[in-house]
């Protein structure tokens, strides 16, 4: 409250009315309400500039402040409503700077208002047009969705299995008026699965006994759970191909496979394993590393 | 609401003269009829606004519809702005969740 209004213009006590007035312009530009619209922190600063101004400028109160008659309040009572509280409520639309408040707006929403056809109703006939986001199995394996549109109805959307992101799905006489209803779907990623065409890829874990004495393990697929043997030696890196587990078959594309890529687990600390490599290394001399370029 | 002698006795700075431009340029648009002009608060606090561009930000006169026209456009967009804000309470919360996140990105 109590800040010096010599301060809050920026100059010296003595300055000149021309210096004083100088100042207050500067400020005002920058800090002007209607030049900085929804930023409070200008809109204070302003306040203050306006009314220290105010004071000041009148050549009788600036010198009862000069001499303490009267303090900072004096001057605080702030520059009279501004024009913003007017423009930014709903009557502001009286200066709006078209005629009509919408147009020109409708090219920005013009999703919006292509699905509910502004105000004017929509054209007979037209496609409206929806974004989906599907789960990475619902669009592998096809799936019904329920997509909420705008005004709160539900539309339910058949996913074909082999759906990818950015296939567009038309829904007859789903849009507005009997036109179109367009679907972009976007499909969200896999924690485990990725997608290559038709094929699937896994990397998947498996033990060091399993790896090194072979194993029938269960693996996850797009269709629930199959049964797979892991062929002793196998390691880190090794692929292994399950046909047809894939993509299913949809449209002319037959079934692709699922593309696992094993790799071995050390698992946690094991005394006896750990004796008996201690031991073995006297023989083993595999080097993971051969053919490592020496740093 | 207020006539213009009165509007001029509460605005330093203003005369007949620029009121009329004004009102003639579509800068200010008052209720009422030419010369029996009604000026409600807003057009109070227009003129107060396109005082304070002239005499304070020293924007000259031709330049000052271009000004305008720009504070018009901003005021519009916020006007739109907050009625898009209003919208977005109708979605459900799934649905305001991911556009907070879109909004975000």
């Amino acid at each position: 409250m109590a800040e010096d209004l010599y301060k809050i213009l920026g100059v010296e006590k003595g300055a000149s009315a021309e210096a004083l007035r100088a100042a207050y312009r500067t400020l005002a530009k920058k800090h002007h309400p209607d030049l900085n619209p929804g930023n409070k922190a200008a809109e204070e600063r302003f306040k203050k500039v306006a009314s220290a101004y105010e004071l000041l400028s009148d050549a009788e109160k600036r010198q009862q402040y000069d001499a303490g008659e009267i303090d900072e309040s004096g001057a605080m009572k702030g520059p009279p409503p501004g024009y913003r509280a007017h423009a930014e409520a709903p009557h502001g639309a009286r200066y709006a700077y078209s005629a009509d408040d919408l147009s020109g707006f409708e090219d920005i929403f013009s999703n919006l208002f292509g699905e509910r056809g502004g105000r004017g109703g929509a054209a007979p006939g037209r496609d409206a047009h929806y974004a989906l986001q599907a789960g990475f199995l619902e669009a592998v394996n096809g799936a019904v969705k329920r997509l909420t549109l705008p005004d709160g109805q539900t539309l339910d959307v058949k996913i074909p299995a082999g759906t990818v992101s950015g296939d567009v799905l038309r829904l007859r006489g789903k849009g507005l008026a009997g036109g179109d209803a367009l679907i972009e779907i976007a499909v969200a990623p896999h924690a485990f699965f990725t997608r290559d065409g038709q094929n699937i890829e896994l990397v998947l874990p498996v033990s060091v006994r399993e790896a090194v004495v072979g194993a029938k393990i269960s693996v996850p697929t797009p269709a629930g759970m199959v049964a797979m043997n892991v062929k002793a030696g196998a390691d880190t890196g090794t692929k292994m191909r399950l046909k047809g587990k894939g993509v299913p078959a949809h449209g002319k594309l037959p079934a692709g496979d699922l593309i696992v890529t094993l790799q071995v687990h050390v698992g946690k600390p094991d005394a006896a394993l750990a004796e008996f490599l201690r031991a073995h290394a006297a023989v083993g001399d595999f080097n993971p590393r051969a053919g490592m370029f020496e740093p | 609401m207020m006539t213009l002698e009165a509007l001029l006795d509460q605005i330093e700075g203003v005369v007949a003269e620029d009121l009329r431009r004004w009102i003639a340029a579509r800068y200010v648009r008052p209720g009422g009829e030419p010369e029996a002009w009604v000026f409600g608060e807003m057009d109070v606090a227009r003129v107060r606004l396109i005082v304070e561009l002239r005499d304070v930000m020293e924007i000259s006169e031709p330049a000052l519809p271009t000004v305008l026209s720009l504070l018009d456009q901003v005021y519009d967009l916020r006007r739109r702005m907050r009625r898009l804000n209003e919208g977005f309470s109708l979605l459900p919360a799934e649905l305001r969740g991911e556009l907070a996140r879109f909004m975000m990105e």
